[in-house]
């Protein structure tokens, strides 16, 4: 069966609009009545992997895939990608600058976050092309 | 608990009306994003001195009854919107963030 899909552009640094594509597919969630702990834990991946584009990159873009039986997000950016990914995977290691972390965001804790909420979480690409993340939540 | 059981002339209703009849059942203090995004459990009020939209989507994605702004912070125009449209109780409280929790812990017993 053909998944319902979803797509967003993201763009760097607009904190005005962050989490927009985040908000409007957890919206799309709850209107197919998926079940409540699949709708947080799917929110909280997008909304982190989609704070990273706006946070870490040049711009990118959050695609979003709804089966009968899982969730598949996939968010993708035009660079500059991560350096030292087992530096990035640990809670508390952070690149933000320091405006970001005035914000209360850059605690390091993005990526563990959404490593924690998905079933998997594949690192495709995160050379200086890019980093493409694709996440599964089953149900 | 409800939402608006907290409001009085101390802990004063900002924006997000629309949610005050939900259900409050635990109090979590954090200014850091990511970690409220990791630790809070839904249902709770949410402490913080943040004042910018962003709180408002972290409410939303981890299903926060209401964010509780201390230390007198006025909460950003744009967020005020946000909240109004997700339904978002915003309650604005002079003290400090103990202070508040301090206040929560009695009225949640």
């Amino acid at each position: 069966m053909k998944p319902y899909t979803m797509d967003f552009d993201v763009k760097a640094r607009d904190f005005s609009s962050a989490g927009e594509s985040s908000s409007k597919f957890r919206k799309t969630l709850l209107m197919l009545s998926i079940p409540s702990d699949i709708v947080r834990r799917a929110s909280i991946a997008a909304y982190e992997a989609e704070m990273n584009i706006v946070i870490h990159s040049y711009g990118g873009k959050m695609h979003f895939e709804i089966y009968k039986d899982k969730i598949v997000i996939v968010a993708e950016d035009t660079g500059p990608g991560i350096k030292d990914l087992e530096l990035a995977m640990k809670e508390g290691y952070s690149t933000a600058p320091k405006e970001v972390i005035e914000m209360g965001f850059g605690a390091g804790m993005g990526l563990p976050n959404m490593k924690r909420n998905a079933d998997t979480m594949e690192i495709v690409n995160h050379d200086e092309s890019g980093t493409k993340i694709v996440m599964t939540i089953n149900f | 608990m409800k939402v608006k059981d907290i409001l009085s002339h101390e802990f004063t209703l900002v924006a997000g009306e629309g949610g005050i009849e939900k259900e409050v059942s635990n109090v979590y203090v954090c200014d850091l994003l990511s970690f409220v995004m990791s630790h809070v459990k839904s249902g709770s009020a949410w402490v913080t001195i943040q004042t910018h939209v962003n709180v408002i989507a972290v409410a939303v994605m981890t299903e926060i009854s209401c964010i509780i702004i201390c230390e007198g912070e006025k909460l950003d125009e744009n967020a005020k919107e946000k909240a109004d449209e997700e339904n978002i109780p915003v309650i604005a409280f002079n003290g400090s963030s103990f202070e508040a929790a301090v206040k929560l812990s009695e009225m949640i017993k």
